[in-house]
């Protein structure tokens, strides 16, 4: 059976003098070379050029802050139990009197780690989260030469605030209706 | 005062061809990577400035940085004089080669050739069978056996091609009637250039050149799917640094050589018509030779990452069956052609 026109039947049949002299193959591959000289790389210069990401492509996380800076997540744990890597642990604490501008609900994670060498990215996490508190984002988790910094705490994963992560390209039709739902209006983003 | 000023300027083209050969030949590693790169659709080093163009520079560095290792078992004084023999020989070939024509000030003439011996051609190539004895000496002295049989490579093809690069010489010498480079390649600058009158011994010579310079095609003595590294499997930081550097300077010098004997050296068609001054001529000279040469490194690079590497009796096969007949019979045609020229006077 043929899968592709590719295929060349090759023979032993003596070499033509052309053949022989092996200078018109070299000047055809020189030209072939010479072609591809001209043309444009196709690298990506990484990390001084990024490449634009799918819209679903799954990254690092981020922790959402509400729209006056506060903490969304309120430690629950859905995400780690959802986790199927077990990559995620927590700590949860009360919020203290006067942290209200710091953590938008009663309850906090006072400890939030996630370990990038477990995750395995399928972001069920994400989907675990009622609050809307932790988002997959296009950023590619670095490497590093130590095994213990890979463990993501808070520093890294919540985000900076003024200037809110973009997750909208994770706002699927699937989040959206989630977001819809009546139970879950209180936790509406912005 | 005038032997001192004779020493001083010798001395002083000395070090500058000197430097020149191992400026180029730091770039050309540069330019080596960036053209395999272009080729395969890559970018090649760009992140040392800008272009990467203090690449060179860095990897210098790194060499120099690198810890040294001499092998317990290794014979440590020849370990030591391999990659010496190396880059000295390869540094050595840039003097006989005309890098223009003489500079004329008030009334003195001062050559761009450090020195004008009249056997030019039988010392470069004298100068370049001591190469092997680097290659050699190194590979032997690793005690290694992948070291011993890169270096057996080497040095068999180098003497194989020898041969068939030193009969293609002599039709060429047939033709210029002299073996100094100075005069052959001011012959040219209103006769034909070499390759015209000898396209065939051209061609054998840059195919032996490239043998010669163990560059691929021919780079059978640095295989690295058979031998590891070859010659220098053993050696480290900048002893490994002077065998690498000393293949581009070679390379440099090859280019120097062929575009002297075959290319017209410093000269340039219908320049010297213009009516230029003798200093300003001199100037563009050096400026046209060394775009000859730049030309010929591209060339060699260029062949490096289109064609791949000969098996070793495909590299004697070619070298003692195909180039040195070849060679021959070029001496008979030109002979022949010779012959006929003075017998029918055209």
């Amino acid at each position: 059976m043929q899968l592709t026109n590719r295929s060349k039947v090759v023979s032993n049949k003596e070499m033509s003098l052309k053949e022989r002299l092996y200078l018109p193959a070299i000047v055809n591959g020189m030209g072939i070379t010479l072609r591809h000289i001209f043309k444009k790389p196709v690298t990506i210069d990484y990390p001084d050029v990024k490449k634009e990401m799918s819209s679903v492509y799954r990254g690092q996380h981020v922790l959402k802050r509400d729209e006056h800076g506060a903490e969304r997540c309120t430690a629950c744990g859905l995400c780690a139990v959802a986790c199927p890597a077990e990559a995620i642990t927590m700590i949860s604490a009360e919020r203290k009197k006067g942290e209200e501008k710091l953590y938008r609900e009663e309850k906090y994670a006072a400890v939030y780690e996630i370990n990038m060498l477990r995750c395995i990215f399928c972001g069920l996490c994400e989907e675990a989260c009622p609050k809307e508190a932790i988002f997959l984002t296009d950023k590619i988790v670095p490497s590093t030469f130590e095994r213990d910094e890979f463990i993501y705490g808070k520093s890294v994963l919540t985000e900076p605030y003024p200037g809110a992560v973009d997750v909208s390209k994770r706002q699927t039709a699937a989040v959206k209706e989630f977001k819809q739902h009546p139970e879950a209006q209180h936790n509406k983003l912005r | 005062m005038v032997t001192l000023t004779f020493i001083l300027y010798k001395f002083l083209l000395v070090l500058v061809v000197f430097l020149i050969a191992l400026g180029i030949a730091a770039y050309a590693t540069y330019g080596e990577r960036k053209i395999a790169a272009f080729t395969q659709d890559r970018m090649g080093p760009s992140k040392a400035g800008p272009y990467g163009l203090l690449q060179p520079i860095a990897d210098g560095v790194k060499m120099f940085m690198k810890e040294e290792i001499i092998p317990d078992v290794s014979n440590k004084t020849l370990f030591i004089i391999g990659p010496c023999i190396a880059m000295l020989t390869a540094c050595m070939t840039g003097v006989v080669i005309p890098w223009g024509r003489p500079l004329v000030i008030n009334g003195t003439e001062y050559p761009l050739q450090i020195t004008d011996i009249n056997i030019g051609i039988l010392y470069v190539f004298g100068v370049v069978s001591i190469g092997v004895y680097g290659i050699m000496i190194g590979g032997w002295a690793s005690n290694n056996k992948f070291s011993l049989l890169g270096a057996i490579r080497a040095s068999a093809q180098m003497v194989s091609y020898e041969v068939a690069m030193g009969l293609s010489i002599i039709a060429l010498i047939m033709t210029t009637g002299t073996i100094s480079l100075s005069e052959i390649a001011a012959q040219q600058e209103h006769g034909l250039w070499g390759v015209v009158k000898q396209p065939l011994g051209f061609l054998i010579f840059l195919i032996c050149a490239f043998a010669e310079c163990n560059r691929a095609p021919f780079d059978l003595a640095e295989c690295e799917t058979e031998l590891i590294g070859g010659y220098h499997t053993e050696y480290s930081s900048m002893k490994l640094g002077f065998y690498l550097f000393s293949e581009y300077v070679n390379m440099f010098i090859s280019s120097a050589v062929i575009s002297t004997l075959y290319f017209g050296g410093y000269n340039m068609p219908f320049v010297s018509d213009l009516g230029l001054s003798n200093n300003t001529l001199a100037l563009l000279g050096v400026g046209f030779l060394f775009l000859k040469i730049f030309f010929f490194i591209f060339f060699f690079m260029w062949i490096r990452w289109t064609i791949p590497r000969f098996r070793y009796d495909q590299l004697m096969n070619l070298g003692w069956k195909t180039l040195i007949p070849l060679s021959i019979l070029n001496i008979f045609l030109t002979g022949g052609v010779m012959m006929a020229r003075d017998y029918f006077h055209f």
